[in-house]
């Protein structure tokens, strides 16, 4: 295999679109986490993401309301944890990895039906120029809508935190809610919104795998990238723009690994694939022994229950 | 009207009662699922919960699942009651199914009554290993242990998945991903013949009766409850907290991995794949049923293990996928979280009066 100009330019698109789910979920939850709160439901929301989106997609065969569908759906799951956490101040840990395993279970029983039925085409923009622009074409043509909102989506929740006056009210909520409470802020309201905002986002990143980057619906198929993303908004000490590069990464290793296996590389491709874990480690381990730097984006309280006597 | 006050202490007997209610609560969403997606729900729920343990057959299975997940939840429940979020009990096992076997494997065609302890210490000692890990990294990198105990389940069903398939496969076995059959002296002594229930239900009943011993009557179990309850007060006593979260981890990992080395000594007799259901991520579940409490994690461990068998029957007869069992076991979770809220605040209903009105 030649690894001439055109070729890379086609492997850089596939590292583009394997990465989105990752960029989707984690910018979402990055918000969720900016507000104090952790939610470690991100792979339930994401799987019920996939099927209701490709749920939708087959019933209505329309796409336009199968990916709304599966971001209300993200949100109506998300509002259990929300429920849970801010209204009847559960611990966020123990209900997060309840929607996990329930979202999981939740899917497959939806789901039973739609195993096997083949997914509908997504229309990609730009199409003619991915073929006639070498290398630059399809690094940055001929994708789905999806994928330009996921890149386009970091930069956007950056300006949202630093420019914009919510995005300063979602931080004091996360970094100090007692005197965010104080200003006159509703606190589990705002709370409320981010953790909605979160599901909404994770469910997007659900349904981009059940309706365009392998179109079809399989029983636990988000394997685990909910857990990437969550371990990446941390590798991205809670700042939108490194989330975006940390996806590449993480999408980048999913890719070469499959060239890799392809090319007969000669090491077993269950090392290759524990790789995106074990950078994770690593990298929690580079950023987290500096605790200055870790406390610079941390929400101070993350994970903190809320209670506001009335 | 209805008011809500915040309690001052939660009352005991309450604290041990709503996860009985957290259990009704379950069945009766269980009943209005099913009933959306089309089944009769009475029937759906005794295919569920009545017809797995209807025979001696089905309730030496239940004790069978029941079995690991007690093993693991006890183990969990030392992590959890210090504040420590050990998620990754599933890696644990998985890691201390691969020591285990690895021994098993060393002795395949051998026979001595030697065997079978070396290889459950193996375990024990390969998921207290793979537990300290996080740990470590914990108590000395200020790593969050909950990403870092998860993202090893992976590296650990990525590593089992190498073995099998490559250098531990069976040179007998036609390229499929599984090892050779463990000898006779490898495995768990059946306890009653025709029945798969096996020696393994010991070890988490010693673990159950020694984790009481721990928690209860030592100083070890005092300083892992007051570290759970305030860090400030344990660093005020003096307490080691670095030492404190290696034994916990420890602990831990030592029952996922027994739990692991259970499963493949026991009903499987070898290493392939699919050694275990998720079992270390529903024992979390289990840990938090049971209360954290050793007697109360067995009890637990019974009725999580009947939603594994549950999902089993209700797929046989009614073609609901397995993965049923899951949307049980999260909605056990919810409602034993939602019903925490009654343990932390008085909800009263109140009578108006006009003179309460004036006030």
């Amino acid at each position: 295999m030649s690894l001439d100009i055109s070729f890379i330019g086609i492997l850089i698109g596939s590292i583009m679109a394997s990465s989105v789910p990752l960029i989707l979920a984690a910018s979402g939850e990055l918000i969720t986490e900016r507000s104090g709160v952790l939610n470690l439901g991100v792979e339930g929301m994401m799987i019920i993401g996939a099927i209701s989106g490709f749920a939708l997609m087959v019933i209505t065969d329309n796409l336009f309301i199968a990916i709304v569908g599966s971001m209300l759906s993200g949100v109506i799951i998300s509002l259990i944890f929300g429920f849970l956490t801010q209204s009847l101040l559960t611990n966020h840990v123990a209900t997060g990895l309840a929607l996990t395993i329930f979202g999981i279970g939740l899917s497959a029983m939806l789901g039973k039906n739609f195993v096997g039925i083949p997914g509908k085409e997504f229309p990609i923009l730009f199409s003619s120029l991915k073929e006639s622009i070498p290398f630059f074409g399809p690094i940055l043509f001929g994708h789905s809508i999806v994928l330009y909102f996921a890149f386009a989506l970091p930069f956007l929740t950056n300006y949202f935190l630093k420019k914009t006056k919510l995005g300063l009210v979602v931080r004091a909520v996360g970094d100090s809610p007692v005197s965010a409470s104080n200003q006159g802020i509703n606190v589990i309201l705002v709370r409320y919104c981010c953790i909605l905002y979160g599901g909404a986002m994770c469910g997007l990143a659900g349904a981009y795998l059940s309706l365009i980057y392998t179109p079809q619906w399989i029983e636990n198929m988000t394997a685990g990238r909910g857990w990437i993303a969550l371990a990446l908004v941390v590798f991205a000490t809670w700042s939108p723009i490194k989330v975006l590069i940390g996806a590449l990464i993480f999408g980048g290793i999913t890719i070469l690994q499959l060239h890799m296996q392809a090319i007969g590389f000669r090491i077993p491709v269950q090392f290759l694939s524990a790789l995106p874990y074990l950078m994770t480690i690593i990298v929690l381990v580079v950023i987290s022994r500096d605790s200055r730097k870790i406390k610079l984006n941390t929400p101070t309280s993350l994970g903190r229950i809320f209670y506001k006597e009335k | 009207m209805i008011k809500i006050e915040k309690r001052n202490d939660v009352p005991m007997a309450l604290y041990f009662f709503t996860p009985f209610i957290a259990i009704i609560l379950t069945i009766l969403g269980g009943g209005i699922i099913f009933y959306i997606l089309g089944f009769n729900p009475i029937e759906a729920l005794k295919f569920y919960f009545i017809t797995p343990i209807s025979n001696l057959y089905g309730f030496s299975e239940l004790l069978l699942k029941a079995t690991p997940l007690c093993l693991i939840a006890i183990g969990l429940s030392f992590c959890f009651k210090s504040n420590n979020w050990n998620i990754g009990a599933e890696g644990q096992l998985t890691f201390g199914a691969i020591v285990g076997g690895g021994v098993a494997l060393l002795f395949y065609n051998q026979e001595g009554f030697y065997i079978l302890p070396l290889v459950i210490v193996a375990g024990a000692i390969g998921g207290m290993i793979f537990a300290l890990i996080p740990a470590i990294l914990k108590t000395y990198f200020n790593t969050n242990e909950i990403l870092v105990s998860l993202m090893l389940v992976y590296v650990s069903k990525l590593l089992l998945d190498y073995l099998v398939v490559g250098p531990w496969s069976n040179p007998e076995g036609f390229n499929f991903p599984e090892t050779r059959q463990f000898s006779d002296s490898s495995r768990m002594p059946l306890l009653f013949e025709g029945l798969r229930i096996h020696a393994g239900i010991f070890l988490a009943l010693a673990a159950v009766m020694l984790s009481w011993f721990i928690l209860y009557k030592t100083y070890l179990g005092f300083q892992i409850k007051v570290s759970g309850l305030s860090l400030k007060t344990a660093k005020y006593a003096g307490f080691k907290g670095k030492t404190m979260i290696l034994v916990v981890f420890m602990i831990s990992g030592a029952c996922a991995g027994l739990a692991g080395v259970g499963e493949i000594t026991g009903p499987i007799g070898q290493l392939h794949r699919m050694i275990s259901p998720d079992y270390g991520f529903t024992a979390i579940i289990v840990a938090f049923l049971g209360r954290l409490n050793p007697f109360g994690i067995i009890f637990a461990s019974l009725v999580v293990a009947l939603t594994y068998l549950g999902a089993e029957t209700a797929q046989i007869f009614l073609q609901i996928p397995k993965y049923t069992g899951q949307v049980f076991q999260g909605m056990i979770l919810f409602f034993l979280l939602a019903s925490d809220y009654l343990l932390f605040f008085k909800v009263k209903i109140l009578n108006l009066k006009k003179n309460e009105l004036r006030h």
